[in-house]
């Protein structure tokens, strides 16, 4: 029997119980749907937590922070250094699987003050020019530190978004986008003058529900004076935020600076020689708060940690008191948390499938015991075993097809609500994969769900079916 | 050699421990072109015998050999193309496909001889003139009379130009007057060289054909030929039996 008129014949029977069969279909539809849906969230949330993670720096950046010295080299700990320029040159010069070295030097509880405001920034550094790039820094206004600003310890700064928005004003705040560059701000009593600010960093939904609120006129209803929540009273909610915010609060200093005039008053009780003890002056405390570098090949990750780790050792004279930082960590929570968002989802929707199939399969039963009389007649006029059950099989894959196809359209309907229910979520991406999985998984669940109505239908003996009322 | 050579068949069905013959050791001939009915009341094994014939159902025992095929052998397959190729059934409930249009259903058996489809088009029209309902093709089978259906069966019987024609109370459930001219459509097909075999339980029906095999009990209580008894054509209808030089001995 011709294999398109089989399809014919599984049409027409469909069109002629067209209730029957879209209310069949729904089941597929449904989880078709929820299965393209469920995996658009997913991949939604998965983008997002990638753009956090390439916001501070990506995979490639590597991170090298003191550690406290192993057990067996405690008897050497008056000689250890820490980490200072010594590595970052040797760095430089050694190490070629790497690039883009960068030193950074950090004072904590540090307060910005400008005309009786204060604010105190998260990440207040001495740097490279390099960091900008490292860091995926990109400047709005003015430009990043010069090597002449390093090279002469300049009081210069460059100022994310965060420290203008408490020191100058928000725009959302005073209506109106403020450029500081050139205003002279007090940090810590000192005097710096800004050279830069930051682009405003935000995710993707950020950026959105900004939008959002600038179309909306402001709300007149709020009155009093601003306030802050409590704790966590950010202003980004999704969990990706916090990397944006951290960036938004970085004031970046020459590296020379932040040592002249934040370290001068720090004794050096571990230096070899230090005299602090003694009460003599050392000099400012040369050792770096993190050094940075980016592995020119992710590939080559692990030959770059150890060809670095290498190069520490000499100038670190063999004691282990540095560590490797890399995001690799934060890469593997996101595979393992997508995976596993992907997998709960994706079992809900799929046994929200196989109950479409049940459903199928439960119409194709009722279907053949109605048409017992007709698979008679086909029988005695000659079709085969094959020919009903091909038949049979047919009109389920048919449906189950058809139910696939009005599913993927649905679910683009499922996902704009989705979107709209919950917008404080990250955008649902609809991926072709997922489409193609939920469609193929469609046509075989129509597939199983014929084949058992199917084998009852070819079975059937001519004349009991003929007899059959 | 007949066309249909049925030897000591039985069929026996087991009904709560209890053995039921249905056919009881039946050997008969038909040959080819004979118009025969094959006659008993209601439960005697006429409708078994029948099934068996037709291919629809396998005997418990004996051997048939259909158009030189020894039918016992065959695959269900085999039995599908038999039924598909050489017989064509006419049923007393129509059993037209109430979906399909006169001409699909006249198409259908042959979809399963894989026939393209203008072709089946082409040969399931003629059938249709053959029978007088070319100008119903159109039209789906509830919207025809009891005999426009019978006569849609009969074109579907014969679209695949079968040797044999069983036809099952053909006429039971239509008006006597239309049952004459579907009788008389069975006489035309014989004519045509087709062996028909009309089941019925109604004598009035049988004896319009030249051969009556009469069954009782799952056994051939008598198996009468005019020809050979020589007694001329049917009393009910003036219709010119088929001389004796086409009726092979």
């Amino acid at each position: 029997m011709n294999f398109l008129i089989t399809i014919n014949v599984g049409l027409k029977e469909i069109w002629a119980n067209k209730f029957r069969s879209v209310l069949t279909m729904l089941g597929i539809i449904l989880g078709v749907g929820s299965l393209v849906a469920q995996s658009a969230l997913v991949k939604g949330l998965e983008n997002g937590m990638k753009e956090a993670l390439i916001a501070v720096g990506g995979l490639e950046k590597v991170y090298v922070t003191p550690q406290a010295i192993p057990v067996w080299q405690r008897h050497r700990k008056d000689q250890a250094v820490g980490n200072t320029m010594n590595d970052i040159y040797a760095l430089q010069h050694s190490a070629p699987l790497v690039h883009l070295v960068t030193p950074e030097m950090q004072t904590r509880e540090v307060t910005v003050t400008r005309a009786g405001k204060a604010f105190n920034p998260w990440h207040f550094v001495g740097t490279w020019p390099d960091a900008l790039e490292l860091n995926k820094h990109v400047i709005e206004h003015g430009r990043m530190v010069s090597d002449v600003d390093e090279k002469e310890a300049r009081s210069v700064c460059v100022i994310g978004t965060g420290t203008r928005d408490a020191l100058f004003g928000s725009p959302e705040g005073i209506g109106r986008e403020i450029n500081p560059v050139g205003e002279f701000i007090n940090i810590n009593h000192q005097r710096f003058r800004i050279i830069g600010m930051f682009q405003h960093y935000e995710s993707e939904l950020d950026r959105k529900a900004r939008a959002l609120a600038q179309e909306s006129a402001p709300e007149p209803g709020k009155v009093g004076p601003t306030r802050k929540r409590g704790f966590g009273s950010g202003k980004s909610k999704s969990g990706g935020g916090l990397s944006f915010e951290w960036k938004n609060n970085t004031i970046y200093i020459p590296l020379n600076t932040m040592w002249l005039k934040f370290r001068a008053g720090v004794a050096v009780p571990l230096l070899p020689g230090a005299g602090a003890a003694a009460g003599l002056d050392s000099g400012p405390d040369p050792r770096l708060s993190t050094v940075y570098f980016k592995v020119k090949d992710l590939s080559q990750m692990n030959d770059a940690l150890q060809q670095a780790r290498n190069v520490m050792m000499h100038t670190h004279k063999g004691i282990d008191d540095f560590a490797f930082n890399t995001e690799e960590n934060q890469s593997e929570n996101i595979a393992v948390a997508t995976r596993n968002a992907r997998l709960s989802g994706g079992i809900i929707a799929a046994i929200s499938l196989l109950v479409g199939g049940v459903g199928i399969m439960n119409i194709m039963l009722a279907s053949i015991t109605e048409r017992v009389r007709e698979i008679g007649v086909r029988k005695a006029v000659g079709a085969t075993f094959m020919d009903i059950f091909i038949q049979i099989l047919v009109e389920s894959v048919v449906i189950a097809i058809i139910g696939g196809v009005a599913g993927l359209l649905a679910s683009q309907g499922l996902v704009k609500l989705l979107t709209l229910i919950s917008p404080a979520d990250y955008t649902p991406v609809i991926t072709v994969d997922a489409m193609l999985l939920a469609f193929g998984f469609s046509v075989v669940v129509g597939v199983l769900a014929g084949i058992f109505p199917g084998l009852k239908a070819a079975r059937l003996h001519p004349i009991q079916a003929l007899r059959y009322d | 050699m007949a066309l249909i050579e049925v030897r000591n068949v039985s069929k026996i069905y087991h009904l709560g421990g209890e053995e039921i013959r249905a056919l009881d050791d039946v050997s008969v001939d038909i040959d080819g072109g004979e118009f025969i009915s094959i006659i008993g009341p209601s439960g005697s094994g006429k409708s078994t015998l029948m099934h068996i014939l037709g291919c629809l159902d396998s005997p418990s025992k004996g051997t048939i050999r259909l158009d030189g095929a020894l039918i016992e052998h065959a695959s269900e397959r085999e039995l599908a193309g038999i039924r598909n190729r050489k017989i064509g059934f006419v049923f007393q409930f129509f059993n037209l496909l109430p979906k399909l249009t006169v001409l699909q259903n006249v198409e259908l058996p042959l979809i399963y001889t894989g026939v393209s489809s203008r072709e089946r088009r082409e040969r399931a029209l003629q059938a249709l003139k053959l029978v007088d309902m070319e100008n119903r093709a159109k039209h789906r089978p509830m919207q025809l009379s009891g005999g426009q259906q019978q006569r849609t069966a009969i074109a579907r019987a014969l679209v695949n130009d079968p040797k044999i024609v069983f036809a099952d109370e053909p006429t039971g459930n239509l008006d006597s007057h239309t049952g004459e001219t579907i009788l008389q459509l069975f006489y035309k097909i014989s004519e045509e060289g087709r062996t028909v075999a009309l089941v019925t339980h109604d004598p009035e029906i049988a004896a319009f054909t030249p051969r009556r095999i009469e069954i009782r009990d799952g056994k051939i209580a008598r198996n009468v030929d005019s020809k050979l008894a020589g007694l001329g054509t049917s009393p009910r209808f003036s219709i010119p039996s088929p001389s004796a030089t086409q009726h092979p001995s």
